[in-house]
């Protein structure tokens, strides 16, 4: 089956390089699962056997059901997430719109300030973050989660969102005004549509990192009430001996919220990635 | 209604002064046509009528009213954009009806209006679909459609035809005059082809630098142009233009005769053909005049005229236009 554009050697190898990055990718993930479902024993014994026959074993999970209130953690960390997803999108979208729509004296100025966030590792602000937190109040309180996280997810939200909204057509938005549009509406209605892809690209990048986050939790809301689901699992980490069996149950776990949100979000998100790059 | 002035106009962007001044009377149901080369501040000049623009002085007066501060949905505009500028992610209905929409019409008003406008445009077929299933024609005619429910008190054309080819070009071309035939309404179109300005036009604005050259007829431009710039851009193809001694026997600085004002066969002016070009029913033959330079001719369709021939030819002495120093006709 050789034609034109394809020949089966390229086929074969391409999908050889393909499948094998895929393998090394989703490597770790695979260990993690497998060891969720064996005995303590037969995790150390033979790490990377399935667990079938006397190896198979839920302990695990039934661990991490009965110790700690896990259906709590999850709510934490989904209403943290998807919150702070929410502000990003709304507030970068917007700072993005105003960068690259109007023209005032200081636009450039602004671009890069708020480009700065991207370099500079919002952790290096962790003693006066907490010391805000304290004197307003927050300290073990998901707002405070939620705050620190938009802080961290704007810069790049903005960037991003600022580059795809310069393509988007000037006629078209010239035709909104005229049409009768609201700058609100003309953002809202037109622009924001048209960068849905972009918006499901920086969805994904801004999540997964919120999701996966310990520091935060750790030190602005250690509270029983506000621990997520990374700082919960935290538990079964003991200073001479770590439950692993419910470790790994508890991590599989994590991975199921995020892997949804991936899933709403991942076909908007290869178009969003080659948008520009196939025109 | 649909009567607009401009008076005293001035637009800058920072130190670059794009209209230096201008000022226009555009009666109600006129189709005027803003021509000039790129760069000449045509398109500028609309969107400070349509208001995407903000005027840096000047008084823009829509029926008597003084518009320079309203914002563009309030002029009572509606704009048919180079790009379409449909938008992508509605159907064909839905981009017609969105003025609708926004303007606060039931359903049932908005559907009645989309039909008509669909029938007299053709789009009926089309409707349910979105803007990237439609050809080049078929969009530019949603947007016209998208402005003629709106029924604005003008409108207004930005180059509207230049992203299509030119065979549709010509159709859609008559298709926009019948159109205002049908509607009646003032119109304001912007293009560099002056050949879509002669064909359109009620009243040509020849501008050039962001000034005015020229306003009138399209045969007040071709017959009496006012100076080298409108004589030289209206008309196709181009005057020629003579200067030296040839010229002062007309006691100008400059004169110029239309290619199609050049008789062949007999005549004073004798020459060396360089290039004839056959189409038909016309041929275009540029010719090496002894002691004048280079002429176009256009003359009849089935000529044998070659490459190398010598000929003679004859100006008709009633279609020389003469310019003074300064460029200016003087008549």
């Amino acid at each position: 089956m050789s034609s034109a554009r394809t020949s089966l050697g390229r086929t074969v190898a391409a999908h050889a390089v393909l499948i094998a990055y895929t393998v090394i990718a989703l490597f770790p993930v695979f260990v993690i699962l497998i060891n969720s479902l064996k005995t303590r024993k037969a995790i150390f014994g033979d790490p990377l056997a399935l667990p079938l026959g006397k190896s198979f074993d839920l302990v695990g999970y039934q661990t991490v059901m009965k110790q700690g209130d896990f259906v709590l953690y999850f709510q934490n960390s989904m209403t943290v997430t998807v919150a702070s997803l929410f502000f990003v999108l709304l507030f970068g979208a917007m700072a993005a719109f105003a960068l690259s729509e109007y023209r005032f004296r200081g636009n450039t100025l602004m671009g890069l300030y708020l480009a700065l966030g991207i370099m500079i590792p919002i952790r290096l602000g962790t003693v006066a973050i907490l010391e805000m937190m304290v004197a307003s109040g927050l300290v073990n309180t998901l707002t405070a989660l939620i705050l620190v996280y938009t802080a961290q997810g704007l810069p790049l939200s903005v960037f991003i969102l600022s580059e795809f909204m310069k393509s988007v057509s000037n006629d078209l938005k010239n035709a909104g005004r005229i049409d009768g549009l609201s700058e609100y509406a003309i953002f809202f209605r037109l622009v924001l549509p048209l960068v849905r892809p972009a918006m499901a690209t920086v969805a994904v990048f801004t999540m997964i990192p919120i999701w996966n986050d310990l520091w935060f939790p750790l030190i602005l809301a250690s509270a029983e009430q506000t621990k997520t689901v990374t700082l919960g699992a935290q538990v079964f980490i003991g200073q001479f001996q770590n439950d692993w069996n419910a470790l790994l149950a508890a991590l599989s776990l994590a991975i199921v919220p995020v892997l949804v949100l991936y899933l709403i979000f991942s076909r908007q998100l290869i178009r969003g990635i080659t948008v520009g790059a196939v025109k | 209604m649909g009567q607009i002035t401009l008076k005293a106009v001035r637009k800058s962007f920072g130190e670059v002064h794009v209209i230096p001044g201008v000022d226009l009377e555009i009666a109600d149901g006129e189709f005027v046509v803003f021509v000039g080369p790129s760069g000449c501040g045509k398109s500028t000049l609309l969107r400070l009528i349509a208001g995407l623009e903000d005027t840096s002085a000047g008084q823009i007066m829509i029926d008597g009213k003084d518009a320079t501060a309203l914002p563009p949905a309030r002029r009572g505009l509606a704009m048919v954009f180079q790009s379409y500028a449909l938008y992508p992610h509605m159907t064909v209905r839905k981009n017609i009806a969105f003025p609708l929409k926004m303007a606060g019409l039931s359903e049932a008003e908005q559907a009645k209006k989309v039909d008509a406008a669909a029938a007299v445009l053709n789009l009926t077929a089309y409707l349910d679909r979105r803007p990237g299933q439609l050809s080049g024609g078929q969009r530019q005619r949603v947007a016209i459609g998208r402005a003629i429910v709106r029924e604005p008190s003008a409108f207004l054309f930005d180059e509207p035809l230049s992203n299509l080819d030119a065979a549709l070009r010509v159709t859609m071309r008559q298709e926009i005059s019948e159109l205002h035939q049908t509607l009646k309404t003032t119109m304001i179109y912007v293009t560099h082809d002056q050949v879509e300005a002669m064909t359109m036009a009620d009243k040509i604005v020849v501008l050039n630098a962001g000034r005015i050259e020229q306003v009138g007829s399209p045969l007040d431009l071709y017959r009496a142009p006012d100076n080298l710039f409108v004589a030289g851009f209206i008309g196709s193809p181009k005057m020629n233009f003579i200067e030296g001694a040839e010229a002062a026997r007309h006691k100008a600085h400059t004169i110029g005769i239309r290619p199609e004002h050049i008789g062949v066969g007999s005549g004073n002016w004798e020459g060396t053909v360089l290039l004839s070009e056959h189409l038909g029913s016309d041929s275009f033959i540029k010719v090496d005049v002894d002691g004048i330079g280079i002429i176009n001719v256009r003359a009849g369709g089935e000529l044998g005229i070659h490459h190398g021939n010598r000929i003679r030819l004859a100006p008709d002495a009633d279609k020389i236009h003469r310019f003074d120093q300064a460029g200016k006709a003087i008549r």
